[in-house]
């Protein structure tokens, strides 16, 4: 020591000797540029703080030490100090020595031989009584990093590992990864030290150790067998950041130690064939070789040995699914890439809840789970698609967040659901933020390709985007159809045609060159435009981009070998022009083009196949996510978020083909007490204390553990462990574990159980939703008084209080059981029925939007197009098309009601009057048409001919589909004709030209508000349903006397659709209320329909009261529909 | 694992840096902030950056940047949720989370973050550890401190390190034992510009204060458990209970702490408390347009709805705003469009409404995109879902607790997607895709 301090003294004499400036500089260098302030340090300031340093009073000790730290804080080198800070290492003042501690281990590296004269005041810390000192002292010696001192580190570790304190056993843990980064060849020495601290059975230790195994040692997978029981049960007790490292550890273990749990399942699906679309049909192509791979060796003995989860892997399934629940987002998500890399299929579902839990949080927590959630998309979008609403799209969410909401969404969509990813899209198309509206339009694309049905439809979507006023959006539609159009091209030459005219506005040379290549490609289909568009770019040829140019070359060598005649010139043209182009690239591809197409004498064999070169098919182009197939990585990781292998990252390896012992888990009893629970101390009557799990349910979780030590001696340990495993499962689930937690237990089921419960995953949670809803409505008036009465409670009182909760409590626990029967009863129907009314349904709601593919089919009906249907058999017909709905007085139509309408009078018709009615009958046609039935009477006395309509005047987006000529028609004689119009939910008139052979007559056809709509079947609660989601503005309300002939149903029903094309929704026929209900006094009636063009819904509600008075209520989506509809039919009921 | 953290300030100033293994060169941040400036909005930045040596993992808290320096292979939700909990405790410490603030107090920052990290693992992050360790200023003891010349720093090793139990304390000793609970949730909702909800979930929290004598043991039940759909607590509480009885059993925390956070299941109706009338139109010609909005109330459960906010990022070309409000104040944020209608207590008997002319700017098309309206609100005394906490027990020690409970809703992030019309009929063909 003594010759320490003269050590030190020379050093500060060598100091003040050369100045302050000097040492500054050498430091500066030494920091590698880091220190940018350092030249602000100021060697004054500092000789003022050495001198407070020196001083024997601790508060001014401590303020220099305070500066000092802030100023290492702040990034400024504060190195020179060092001597003066390093002697204040053994102060007395716990303050100011902690502060030492911090200067020391930031400066140590550049200043080894002063560092080393604090050594001895650690390693006699190492020796205190005082655990906390013990800890610190060792924390700080092995954060030293002077290679010098690796043996007393070593030392210390050592020691440290059999400390009786915990918490010391946790620093030496720590100090592992310290030293093994200072000198990598102790490596074998700390192997040692954390096998022994693997034994460890506190919480405390367990996270830190397996972090230096991590570190250290990953590959010794070995050294976790005797540790794996264990560590799985004290897993919930474990602090957050220690779970996180542990259960990715034994992702890694689990992998390289049990069987693949889908082997089978794998097996059975391409067994029963067809089966597969569960998890989307899109299972990796890699996987399936894989699989297939697997399948090929191992059939036979699978088939004769079904699949039995090893208990130790169900443990750890078990014993992580608890921790979805945690706080801690990067817990939840290290359990779910557990499940997801480890669970059987059916078990993976319970993650996704929790990761659409942590979308609620920051948002770089979003962007990191929504990065994983794309991932496990593509291989199980079934998991996901009940939460599709939960990745929809905020306007006030960052771009980047956005960008991969949209991605998922774009994952997500299937033939159900793709309608209302799609409207949900168009919304997004209008944002104000561009790069989002690019990602919206790409994503667009993918879901063309990836969904056949809907392919026009988007095309037909986005060719409307070429019209937006926003040039990027023009520019990535542009691109994105050329994709399309790829597809399918012989269908488009009119979107092709399209686009050849967008050549004019697009600057965006993107979208130029995509245009070009397409009408290249395409030429055959657009003979007459494509040389003209090589005109005018040969004109622009000079100021186009370089991109651009190549394809205008392209252009030019296509449609010189097919259309050589024409453009013959334009091309040498062109292709001069590029000869002189300053890019190189242009012209060599001008020069070699010019080789290729154009025959001379010294042209060679291939100029013979340019044709084939030039015109081959080429292959569509797949657009694919830029997650596929990203899960090799392990989901979770920086990896796999990089998409690229970041250092230190360990494989996760594939299944083994068979299971290696597992017997290698069992623990033997001696072995695990650690020595130092043999000395007795105050402290160890604690740490006992501590080793029993206090804080996790006492009864479990402690078991398996001594379970597993007391089966360990005999060899069979592991069979009839794995009894024991299986039975206390079940007791669990006797438990009253949920119902869903036995399923899972029950691997070795039968197959055809197996495929039932994937049928009924696959059916969307709103089945049961909507079964409960109607039962929670029920029930929520009664909760609502329940509620009332005890808010008017202060909660103060709580004797009174808690007699009633608790009763409540009874009630609430009775209707669950009720619920979970019902529940019950609904699963073990066939599910075969309700998968096919879904199917239903969604038709049904396909046609909701207008996409032309969805269209229903045209009712089979066909409508005679010269004569009338008689009105009640238009009733029967009505009634035909629901019969398979229950039959009820509900579809009383309109008896004698269609109203008869002048189109022309018999005096300006010049003795042709022509009546029209709108008949309500489906245009077959056009289903987005409204019917209307003419009748032609010709009252003069000399035939008409060529009777016909022209000059049809309409205001945008209405379309009309004329009569067929009525080519004769005789005097006195009458003929019908039947024309369809759009209008286009507005009742703006359609006005068109009614021609005879010799005169013109100008007429229009205004619709009444109640014809511009269908009439829907909806049962009660469907119709409740839906007006509870058309609410606010959409409600339209209106109190009305009722007038006196039309008080009874019958007139009230007859005369609402008289005015409106509706039907009349049935009350009453729901099942559920079982007993006749005596018709109530004042019956409410319901009337459903859609408006023809937009499929919106429309709703009437007329509610009889006392004395003729009424309530008429109308949803409507379309609030002008709504508000000219209830003018309609007050008028209908008031007169 | 973490191997250096930067604080960064919003103009790119570096004013903290801390380093737990060897010392990584300020200028790694730069490419951070080549990333900042591509990504213009700060939000932007994306939380992970790869450089050629090193990964930059960094999170957005109160205008500052906490990045993060790795090396080698971690999971990046634990680096996030780290620096998180950093800035958490730093708030927790200080009462806020800024520049300022940190700046002042930057040795105790600094040695917090020392006994946060150990060699880049996490070693103490349970705030009521840290402040056994390290004691949070307060006038009074900063005024002691510098009479006597003791420290901040404690002495002794904390206990919660070594229990099972690590966020309590013990010995904890108060004369008043209070236990308090307050149930907040929050709708979250997307409404159309119709008025028909698309998205409407309902986010709760049960934030807790205790202040409790000794180690007691706490068992919170509900009237209708059955309402939360998916939750998640604080380490205290015993999954296992919850799963088998639906109860919160645990030893809770010395003072303030979230409890559980849970969503309500989405088999309920949301009741959307508000509904919302709105137009804004420009007109093809001319350069103004027009804004009309009204509020009413809808299910309130027959509370009053408070603190009424409504806010509109405006299309860009909008150039200023002259309305009239019949209640409350509105403001109009010229540089970033955002109009804000400050509304307060909504009346059902006189409904608000904001109405008049916007102007545009000159030579401009009218705009295309149609902007969304965000609404604040908040009912005292009601828990939309229905979620009702029935009683609270204490075992383990002998006395009796004041308890209460309060209920608090809010609007979360609440969004009307608003209509723009210039006339009907364009309307309705937009609504083909």
């Amino acid at each position: 020591m003594s010759c320490a301090t003269s050590d030190l003294e020379v050093q500060e004499e060598e100091e003040e000797e050369g100045g302050g400036g000097d040492h500054e500089e050498r430091a500066h260098l030494e920091e590698g540029g880091g220190g940018g302030g350092s030249f602000q340090t100021q060697p004054l300031r500092h000789d003022d703080l050495k001198e407070m340093l020196d001083s024997n009073k601790d508060s001014l000790k401590l303020e220099a030490m305070k500066r000092i730290v802030a100023m290492i804080a702040r990034g400024k080198n504060a190195s020179d100090l060092f001597p003066a800070v390093v002697k204040n290492v053994a102060c007395k003042n716990i303050e100011v020595k902690k502060l030492v501690y911090v200067y020391l281990v930031r400066y140590a590296e550049e200043q080894q031989d002063l560092a080393l004269l604090s050594i001895s005041t650690f390693q006699r810390g190492l020796k205190d009584p005082n655990q906390l000192i013990r800890a610190s002292a060792l924390r700080v010696l092995s954060s030293i990093r002077v290679t010098i001192i690796v043996p007393i580190m070593m030392l210390a570790i050592k020691e440290a590992a059999s400390d009786m304190s915990p918490y010391v056993r946790k620093t030496a843990a720590h100090a592992i990864p310290k030293l093994y980064s200072l000198d990598p060849e102790q490596k074998d020495q700390l192997i040692e030290v954390i096998e022994k601290l693997l034994a460890d059975k506190t919480t405390l230790v367990a996270g830190s150790v397996v972090m230096a195994f991590e570190e250290v040692c990953p590959e010794r997978i070995d050294l976790i067998h005797k540790n794996y029981r264990k560590l799985c049960n004290l897993l919930i007790d474990v602090e957050e950041w220690g779970q996180v490292v542990i259960i990715n550890m034994l992702t890694r273990y689990a992998r390289t130690q049990f069987l693949n749990p889908n082997i089978n399942e794998s097996l059975l699906e391409e067994g029963s064939g067809g089966d597969k679309t569960f998890y989307g049909s899109d299972e990796d192509e890699d996987e399936d070789e894989e699989e297939k791979e697997k399948n090929a060796e191992a059939p036979a003995m699978a088939k004769r040995k079904p699949y039995v989860m090893d208990p130790d892997h169900r443990l750890l399934l078990r014993n992580t699914k608890p921790l979805l629940q945690s706080r801690n987002a990067a817990v939840v998500m290290a359990v779910a890439q557990l499940y997801f890399h480890l669970a059987p299929k059916a078990e993976v579902g319970v993650i996704a809840k929790a990761l659409v839990r942590l979308l609620r949080s920051h948002s770089e927590v979003q962007y990191v789970v929504l990065q994983n959630v794309a991932t496990m998309t593509i291989k199980r979008r079934g998991m996901f698609e009940p939460y599709l609403k939960s990745f929809y799209i905020r306007s006030t969410d960052p771009t980047q967040i956005k960008v991969l909401k949209l991605e998922v969404l774009t994952n997500l969509a299937n033939e159900t659901n793709i309608s209302t990813i799609l409207r949900e899209f168009q919304t997004y198309i209008k944002s104000m933020d561009k790069d989002f509206v690019a990602a919206t339009i790409q994503a667009i694309g993918r879901c063309a390709t990836n969904i056949g049905e809907v392919r026009d439809t988007c095309l037909n979507g986005l060719v409307q985007l070429l019209s937006n006023r926003d040039e990027l959006v023009v520019a990535e539609s542009v691109v994105v159809i050329k994709k399309l159009l790829q597809m399918q091209p012989e269908k488009h030459s009119d979107i092709i045609k399209h686009m050849a005219k967008l050549t004019d506005n697009i600057q965006v040379p993107m979208a130029r060159a995509s245009i070009l290549w397409l009408i290249g490609e395409y030429c055959e289909h657009v003979p007459k435009i494509a040389p003209d568009v090589l005109r005018k770019m040969a004109k622009s040829f000079t100021n186009e981009e370089d991109i651009v140019k190549l394809q205008i070359i392209n252009l030019a060598a296509k449609l010189y070998l097919t259309n050589s005649k024409q453009t013959k010139l334009l091309t040498q043209y062109v292709l001069n022009l590029a000869k002189y182009d300053q890019n190189y690239d242009i012209r060599d591809r001008a020069r070699f083009i010019r080789q290729l197409i154009v025959p001379t004498e010294k042209s060679g064999a291939l100029s013979k196949y340019a044709k084939k070169l030039f015109l081959a098919l080429k292959p569509a182009p797949v657009l694919e996510s830029p997650f596929k197939d990203r899960d090799h990585f392990q989901l979770g990781s920086l990896s796999h978020l990089l998409n690229a292998k970041a250092g230190g990252y360990q494989e996760l390896p594939d299944w083994p083909e068979a299971a290696p012992d597992p017997s290698v888990r069992n623990v033997e009893v001696k072995d695990s007490v650690p020595e130092w629970t043999k000395c007795s101390s105050r402290e160890k009557r604690k740490e006992k204390k501590v080793e029993k799990p206090f804080y996790s349910d006492s009864e479990g979780e402690s078991g398996p553990t001594e379970s597993a030590d007391s089966e360990s001696d005999s060899a069979s340990g592991s069979e009839s462990g794995s009894g024991s495993e299986e039975s206390g499962s079940g007791s669990e689930s006797v438990e009253s574990e949920e119902g869903s937690e036995s399923e899972e237990e029950e691997e070795d089921e039968e197959e055809k159980n197996k495929k039932k419960k994937k049928k009924e995953l696959k059916k969307p949670v709103q089945e049961s939703e909507s079964e409960q809803s109607s039962e929670e409505e029920e029930r929520k008036p009664e909760r609502k008084s329940k509620q009332r009465k005890s808010d008017s409670e202060s909660e103060s009182d709580e004797e009174e209080s808690e007699s009633e909760s608790s009763q409540s409590e009874s009630e609430d626990s009775e209707s669950e059981a009720e619920i979970k029967k019902k529940k019950k009863a609904a699963e073990s129907k066939p599910p075969t029925k309700p998968v096919k009314k879904e199917n239903k349904k969604e038709k049904k709601e396909m046609s909701l939007l207008d996409l032309d593919d969805f269209e229903p089919a045209p009712s089979p009906q066909v409508t005679p197009v010269n004569t009338f249907l008689s009105n009640s058999l238009v009733t029967d017909l009505e009634g035909l098309s629901l019969s398979d709905t229950v039959l009820s007085p509900a579809t009383i139509a309109p008896s004698s009601a269609l109203k008869n309408y002048e189109l022309l009078h018999r005096i300006t018709g010049e003795g042709l009057s022509v009546e029209y009615c709108f008949s309500r009958q489906p245009f077959s046609p056009d289903a987005n048409m409204v019917a209307v039935q003419m009748q032609f009477t010709n009252n003069a006395t000399s035939d008409t001919k060529n009777l016909h309509m022209e000059d049809v005047k309409l205001q945008s987006g209405m379309r009309v589909k004329e009569f067929p000529e009525i080519e004769l028609l005789p005097a006195g004689e009458t003929a019908a004709a039947v024309m369809g119009i759009d209008f286009c939910d507005s009742t703006q008139a359609a006005n068109f030209q009614l021609c005879t052979h010799t005169k013109k007559f100008f007429v229009s056809i205004q619709p009444p508000v109640g014809e511009l709509m269908r009439p829907i079947f909806l049962t009660e609660n469907e119709f409740k349903k839906e007006q509870g989601q058309l609410m606010g503005m959409n409600e339209i309300t209106e109190k009305l006397t009722l007038d006196a002939k039309c008080r009874n149903e019958h007139a009230i029903v007859q005369r609402v659709t008289t005015a409106a094309n509706l039907s009349r929704v049935p009350c009453g026929s729901d099942k559920e209320c079982s007993p006749p209900v005596p018709p109530p006094d004042h019956p409410i009636h319901r009337f459903a329909g859609r408006t023809v063009t937009s499929s919106s819904l429309v709703l009437v509600t007329v509610a009889t009261k006392e004395e003729g008075a009424a309530q008429l209520t109308v949803n409507c989506e379309k609030m002008l529909i709504g508000t000219m509809l209830v003018k309609d039919i007050l008028l209908a009921l008031t007169q | 694992m973490i191997h250096s953290l930067f604080l960064i300030n919003h103009s790119g100033d570096i004013f903290l840096e801390k380093h737990w293994k060897s010392v990584i060169s300020r200028s790694v941040c730069d490419y951070f902030f080549e990333a900042r400036e591509k990504a213009v909005d700060p939000e932007n930045v994306p939380p992970v950056l790869q450089t050629p040596h090193h990964y930059l993992i960094s999170i957005y808290r109160g205008k500052l940047f906490f990045l993060s320096v790795i090396q080698t292979e971690v999971a990046p939700l634990f680096v996030i949720e780290f620096l998180h909990r950093v800035a958490d405790t730093i708030q927790d410490y200080f009462g806020e989370c800024s520049e300022g603030i940190i700046k002042d107090n930057i040795v105790t920052v600094y040695e917090l973050l020392e006994e946060m990290l150990d060699n880049g693992f996490p070693l103490a992050t349970e705030s009521n550890v840290l402040k056994e360790m390290i004691r949070p200023p307060t006038i009074l003891r900063s005024v002691v401190n510098t009479l006597t010349g003791s420290s901040n720093v404690g002495d002794t090793l904390p206990t919660g390190q070594l229990s099972n139990v690590p966020w309590r304390r013990a010995g904890v000793k108060y004369t008043n034992n209070e236990a308090y609970f307050d149930v907040i949730e929050e709708i979250d909702a997307i409404l159309d510009k119709s008025g028909t909800t698309v998205f409407a979930e309902i986010q709760g929290v049960i934030e807790a204060c205790v202040r409790l004598t000794g180690m007691p043991d706490l068992t919170l039940s509900f009237m209708n458990p059955r309402l939360l759909d998916d939750v998640s607590f604080h380490p205290c509480v015993r999954f296992k209970r919850w799963e088998s009885e639906r109860v919160l059993s645990f030893i809770p925390p010395d003072g303030n702490f979230t409890l559980m956070n849970y969503h309500v299941s989405s088999q309920n109706l949301v009741a959307i408390p508000v509904y919302v009338k709105q137009s804004i139109s420009f007109f093809e010609t001319g350069p103004c347009g027009r804004l009309d909005i009204t509020i009413g109330p809808k299910q309130t459960m027959g509370k009053t709805v408070e603190n009424m906010m409504v806010t509109i990022h405006m299309p860009k070309a909008v150039l200023n705003a002259n309305l009239t409000a019949t209640q409350g104040t509105y403001t109009y944020d010229l540089t970033t469009k955002v109009l804000v209608w400050d509304i307060g207590k909504l009346n059902p008997q006189k409904l608000p409404n904001l109405r008049g002319s916007l102007s545009t700017q000159v030579g401009v098309p009218k705009p295309e995109d149609n902007p969304s309206l965000n609404i604040d609100l908040k009912i005292q005394q009601l828990a939309i879902s229905g979620l009702k906490v029935s009683r609270l027990d204490m075992y383990g020690e002998k006395y009796k607790p004041f308890k209460g409970v309060k209920y608090l809703t809010k609007a979360g992030k609440f969004q009307v997607k608003m209509l723009c019309t210039a006339h009907f009929s364009t309307n309705w063909r937009s609504e083909y895709i």
